[in-house]
């Protein structure tokens, strides 16, 4: 391996790890269920991806082979990823989670759970 | 270089783990503690391949994909069971 | 019911089964897209019962831009996040967004929720059972929400529905 390709390989390895971290550092520092909602299913989508590119690119450099089973991971967390967060926050409303002062349009959460159009029209 | 950057990465995905963990028992709802379950799935698969590169093997490829696809049915299950007390209706 | 659509109830999900069969051999080699081959016929037919009517991809060379641009969003929203998420807590102000829908099929909705969700600090949390409305939830509200709203519409669902053709 020559050094461009293992600086390639480092970057991203690098920036799939700063990723993952900040993840879970959204986890544990926002304040309310729908905040720690964004962290990790962003964050963890992103670094893990970039370090399924780290892991192609190694096999790549080193053994000469294309390897594209790693895409598969990737493509399969993209389809997964917002129906889980999408199931989370539908059992969020559910359960009425406690949210932060300050958050906009609270009025929303009500008509959400029963799955009805919003009461006030608000965009004119 | 590439050793140090593989073991940063680990460290670092080790700390996320032990973060997720921390969220698993602190709460303070269920949503949480499911969420906080899901994040756990994806950094074990990242430390599975993380260890995939680093002993130079393509074995651990197929225990990462399985974890991805048991971690996301897991997930539904639970968020299913939470919003209509049962999973197979 | 023709020769060619018994044998054959679901040509794209073949496909799709054959090439998703030989990423996960990780290999070309004869044997392997004969097997696929064989994965790729049997299960549609088994399986074949169990459909439920899709809405056609009008368009499938759109969704080639598309994807293109929701990478690029990704990759902006995730640093975006990033930051929110190392700073001070205060400067966040989340909120709730009801966007109203024009597309009525399930699949094209799906797209767009998938896509919202993905991208800039917004996550779909609930669809309004007459499909009309979609709730999100956004990270850092801006003062106007209609700016949500547009971008939601303007950028993503238009270009679905031109993908859908609906």
């Amino acid at each position: 391996m020559s050094f461009i390709q293992e600086l390639v390989v480092t970057i991203l390895l690098v920036i799939g790890g700063i990723f993952v971290l900040v993840g879970s550092i959204g986890l544990m520092r926002l304040r309310d269920f729908y905040a720690r909602l964004h962290a990790p299913t962003k964050a963890t989508t992103v670094g893990l991806g970039s370090l399924l590119f780290a892991s192609m690119f190694y096999q790549l450099f080193t053994q000469g082979k294309f390897s594209i089973s790693e895409l598969l991971i990737t493509l399969f967390l993209v389809i997964t990823a917002p129906v889980v967060a999408h199931m989370l926050a539908k059992v969020a409303m559910h359960y009425q989670v406690s949210t932060i002062k300050g958050t906009k349009n609270l009025h929303h959460v009500k008509t959400a759970r029963d799955q009805q159009p919003p009461k006030k029209e608000t965009r004119s | 270089m590439l050793v140090y950057a593989m073991i940063f990465v680990g460290v670092s995905i080790c700390i996320a783990l032990v973060l997720n963990l921390w969220r698993v028992f602190k709460g303070p709802d269920v949503a949480d503690r499911i969420l906080a379950l899901d994040t756990m799935y994806i950094n074990s698969i990242a430390l599975i391949l993380i260890y995939g590169i680093y002993a130079k093997t393509s074995l651990f490829f197929e225990a990462a994909l399985l974890i991805a696809m048991l971690g996301f049915v897991s997930s539904v299950a639970f968020a299913k069971y939470l919003l209509r007390g049962d999973i197979i209706e | 019911m023709s020769m060619a659509s018994r044998i054959f109830p679901m040509p794209l999900h073949s496909v799709m089964l054959l090439i998703v069969w030989l990423m996960l051999n990780n290999s070309f080699s004869l044997g392997h897209i004969i097997l696929g081959s064989v994965v790729g016929i049997v299960i549609p037919i088994v399986c074949a019962p169990l459909r439920i009517p899709q809405p056609v991809i009008k368009r499938p060379l759109k969704l080639i831009p598309y994807t293109l641009m929701v990478i690029k969003d990704v990759l902006v929203a995730n640093l975006e996040v990033a930051l929110l998420v190392i700073g001070p807590m205060n400067r966040i102000k989340p909120g709730f967004v009801a966007v109203p829908l024009d597309l009525d099929e399930h699949l094209p909705i799906t797209v767009l929720t998938s896509t919202v969700t993905m991208t800039p600090g917004t996550v779909s949390a609930e669809l309004s059972e007459d499909k009309s409305y979609l709730y999100v939830h956004v990270l850092n509200m801006p003062d106007d929400e209609n700016e949500i709203i547009d971008l939601i519409k303007g950028r993503y669902e238009a270009r679905v529905k031109e993908i859908f053709g609906c």
